[in-house]
């Protein structure tokens, strides 16, 4: 828009009025993601098409499967909470201007540190052994994008690559250790650690069957939220991810903000991890690298790196992951197709971006 | 317009537009304003920040469509829908900043900026066109340099080349000697008014200086707050009625008068060596002391390591060895420290180096205080509504003009984004403050008021470090000059005291 702007009691009467005016933003950042969403159901509509199966079922049954019933609902918001919880380790960052999309690599070190802390106290109260296993898998997992950041800060590397690469590092250290020294001896056909116990389990939310993993998120989620928005360590975080330059003539040191932000960034992907061995698995293995890490990346975009977005997209992602099942049932299709859906929002998605402040009447009267 | 209908007749034309008014959303940037160019002249477009100007030749250019107005180019009517319709017409438009591409030679940005490059560009025929083109023009430029590698000057000749080679006939120019050094915007203006004079050429000419338009143009028009604030033949206007035209009834802020004495050292430079960001030396061994209530000037062509010394005293560079003390402690700009010495910085291009664009105009005046009462409780917890009334407080003390404080701040004109820069940083008490090209681009409210600011602030027993390229402001303000060239400081004089020739002679280095 302009970059003139009269007097200021021309401006006053020129603040923008109508409801278009006054929320064009904010519109925008729902109408944008929700048109790309459609887009790429359109387009993985045809994708289905071309399998000679309908659409419009596949809609239906997409439906059914993430939102219909109690049944799928559960499903859903069971998925959800690791997505909300590596969507953050991918959204924290975003507000210091860095794209992290290492926290499958967070999650695996936090699952492994969860898992070991737990193995390591075997007469303790499952109370403390949970408590134990959550700051394990926090600090393991805000220690290794805590890496990303300081290689970024102190040694110029470029942190999308390091923490992407550092996914293959996590990755291979698991699957020494859990075909290696952490075996557990009874594991035949899929080489894993010892069980942390039922006891330690974290169990489900009352009523349901979904487990406490989901709560973790939602309360991880708003604190990121108002961590940012309404702290003067948030303060300074959006300073510097908006302009370097801007933070370091007023004093700020970005070095301390950048580890900060990924420690705590790389806590909440371990959180994922710890909450994936003790309330689903039960102990370590490769079943782990299920991709949630690679998945919250997506969410996190389309969430615009807005942490309290980021939880009902996780839900939205969660259901399409958990209309899979129903839509190789029902439609035959490979059960592969939804992480081609995921492809496709995820290209829309990125492309959706160059539409912000294009959209004609959102900007007010000509 | 259908192109391809008539052709407009060779030579120049004029243009006129019309009763134009550009409204943006309830704010309207251009009220009725006429702009009548005639053919054959060099007409010259006043106004302060934010009065219109750009506006009103982005509807021309048809980068904006007017609410209502109409465009006649020549003697026909025409619509200008987007900026291909104006260049088709024949109107080209010279930015403020270069929009060559640096690491191309100039042949071939000349060559890149047509409409029709072929898929197989001929080069050997391209440069013996453009060295026959070139033959007729008045400024001579190097074809075979890449553009990184040319000075300012040249540059700016590039681009009016470049118009001249796309065949534009009517040339508008924003502010085109802003990144030339006076002589080098003699030369260029120079040319250019002799080529209006042998016809053939229009140009209407944003700027703000004065003395240019004297010098080189025919006729005025001045814009205010949107409106049409005067026109005529420059020779029938002085200097102060245009500004009485420019600034309506708005005071400008007087200047205190220098007072007080100098007094101990506050901030020493020993030593003090930087690189730039290819390597090389760009800060060479520099000692410098300031005193409370003094303001040094450093002196200097623009690239002789001005601006990697502001970064390391701002905390934006790493000094490669020396040492800054202030107040006789080592200083390496951390935040601590910038409170404890009450370090102020106004640095050059204030979007770029001091405000975060997105974030509002209440959160940009705050970054200096934020985590601390009252914007903090209990200091981490931000109370939006001290950030509101402090900076409604400062918007008012220091006339910013912004719609409101909740306004992203990039949406602010030039000068109101230095003057947010300056509510912030000359607040409170000020120590120490380094102010690097304070006033570049703004108009006179707005360096009257930064003027006004920085003595006031020595006044009150603040060291003053000035580090600026425009040498009427440095000998305006300073107590004490100083020369800097390749890095080094070569010369030193009080202010009051300094030969301008000899000053000038060690600027160039000699």
């Amino acid at each position: 828009m302009t970059s003139e702007v009269a007097d200021s009691v021309e401006a006053a009467a020129a603040a923008p009025t109508g409801f278009l005016g006054r929320h064009g933003a904010t519109i925008e950042y729902i109408l944008i993601p929700g048109a790309a969403l459609a887009g790429a159901l359109v387009v993985f509509g045809i994708f289905v098409a071309l399998f000679g199966k309908n659409p419009l079922d596949l809609y239906f049954y997409m439906y059914q499967g993430a939102f219909g019933t109690w049944f799928s609902w559960q499903n859903t918001l069971t998925r959800a909470a690791p997505l909300i919880l590596t969507a953050l380790c991918t959204a924290l960052p975003a507000q210091l201007g860095m794209v992290i999309i290492g926290g499958e690599g967070a999650l695996l070190i936090g699952a492994l540190s969860a898992t070991s802390m737990a193995l390591a106290m075997p007469s303790a109260p499952p109370l403390a052994v949970q408590f134990a296993m959550a700051a394990a898998g926090m600090t393991g997992g805000g220690l290794w994008i805590m890496l990303s950041g300081g290689l970024r800060q102190y040694r110029g590397v470029n942190e999308t690559i390091s923490s992407l690469l550092l996914v293959y590092v996590a990755l291979a250290i698991l699957n020494h250790l859990v075909e290696g020294p952490m075996r557990d001896p009874a594991s035949l056909n899929k080489p894993s650690t010892r069980e942390i116990g039922a006891a330690n389990m974290i169990g489900s939310i009352p009523g349901t069957e979904v487990h406490w993993g989901l709560v973790f998120g939602v309360i991880a989620a708003i604190a990121c939220y108002v961590l940012i928005y309404h702290t003067t360590f948030g303060f300074a975080a959006r300073v510097a991810g908006g302009n370097i330059r801007a933070a370091k003539i007023v004093g700020l040191s970005v070095g301390n903000l950048i580890l900060t932000i990924c420690f705590l960034a790389g806590s909440c992907a371990g959180l994922a991890g710890m909450v994936e061995v003790a309330a689903v698995q039960g102990r370590t293995n490769a079943n782990l690298a299920a991709g949630y890490g690679f998945t919250g990346i997506l969410v996190a975009f389309l969430a615009r790196q807005n942490p309290l977005a980021v939880i009902p997209v996780a839900i939205l992602i969660g259901g399409i992951g958990a209309s899979g099942g129903l839509l190789q049932r029902r439609l035959g299709l490979p059960d592969a197709s939804v992480l081609v859906l995921q492809g496709i929002i995820f290209v829309f998605v990125l492309a959706s971006d160059a539409l912000y402040g294009r959209i004609g009447f959102l900007k007010g009267k000509p | 317009m259908i192109v391809g209908e008539i052709p407009q007749p060779p030579g120049a034309f004029g243009i006129d537009a019309i009763a134009m008014t550009m409204r943006f959303g309830d704010f309207t940037a251009l009220d009725n304003v006429e702009l009548k160019v005639r053919a054959g002249t060099l007409h010259a477009l006043l106004g302060e920040n934010g009065a219109g100007k750009s506006t009103l030749v982005k509807c021309i250019m048809g980068y904006y469509r007017a609410t209502e107005g109409q465009m006649i180019v020549g003697d026909r009517e025409q619509t200008i829908a987007n900026p291909k319709d104006a260049h088709a017409l024949g109107l080209g438009m010279v930015y403020q900043h270069f929009t060559l591409v640096p690491a191309m030679t100039v042949a071939e940005n000349l060559v890149l900026a047509r409409d029709n490059v072929p898929a197989v560009i001929d080069w050997a025929k391209e440069k013996k066109d453009l060295a026959a083109f070139l033959s007729r023009m008045p400024f001579k430029v190097p074809l075979g340099a890449r553009v990184a590698d040319i000075s300012a000057g040249e540059r700016q000749k590039c681009e009016i080349l470049k118009q001249l080679y796309l065949k534009r006939r009517f040339l508008i120019l924003d502010e085109p000697t802003s990144v030339l050094t006076p002589g080098e915007a003699d030369e260029v203006l120079g040319m250019l008014r002799k080529m209006v004079e042998n016809g053939g050429l229009t140009i209407l000419m944003i700027t703000h200086k004065f003395r240019e338009v004297m010098a080189f143009a025919d006729e005025m028009t001045i814009l205010r707050r949107g409106r049409l604030a005067g026109k005529g033949p420059v020779r029938e206007l002085t200097p102060d009625a245009m500004a009485r035209a420019m600034i309506g009834a708005e005071e400008l802020t007087i200047q205190p008068p220098r007072s007080g004495e100098a007094g101990g050292v506050r901030l020493e430079l020993d030593k003090l060596n930087a690189l730039d960001d290819a390597g090389a030396v760009a800060v060479n061994d520099v000692s410098l002391s300031v005193r409370g209530g003094e303001i040094v000037g450093i002196a200097g062509v623009s690239g002789n390591g001005q601006r990697q010394l502001v970064e390391v005293l701002a905390g934006q560079r790493e000094a490669e060895s020396g040492e800054i003390r202030v107040a006789g402690e080592a200083y390496r700009a951390s935040r601590e420290e910038m409170r404890r010495h009450k370090m102020s910085l106004l640095p050059e291009e204030p979007l770029k180096n001091a405000c975060v664009g997105g974030m509002s105009v209440a959160d940009n005046v705050a970054f200096r205080e934020f985590d601390r009462a009252p914007f903090a409780k209990g200091g981490w917890w931000l109370d939006r509504a001290a950030f509101r009334s402090d900076a409604e407080r400062k918007i008012s003390r220091y006339k910013i003009k912004t719609r409101g404080p909740d306004m992203p701040i990039a949406a602010l004109s030039g000068g109101n984004v230095q003057r947010a820069v300056l509510a912030r940083e000359l607040g409170g008490d000020v120590e120490v403050l380094i102010a690097a090209n304070p006033c570049f681009g703004l108009d006179f409210a707005a360096v009257a008021q930064i003027h006004a600011e920085i003595m006031a602030a020595r006044n009150r027993g603040a060291a003053v470090l000035l580090v600026s390229e425009d040498l009427d402001e440095l000998l305006e303000l300073s107590d004490r000059l100083v020369v800097m060239f390749h890095g080094r400081l070569v010369y030193e004089a009080h202010a009051s005291e300094a030969d301008l020739t000899e000053v000038g002679r060690h600027m160039a280095g000699h």
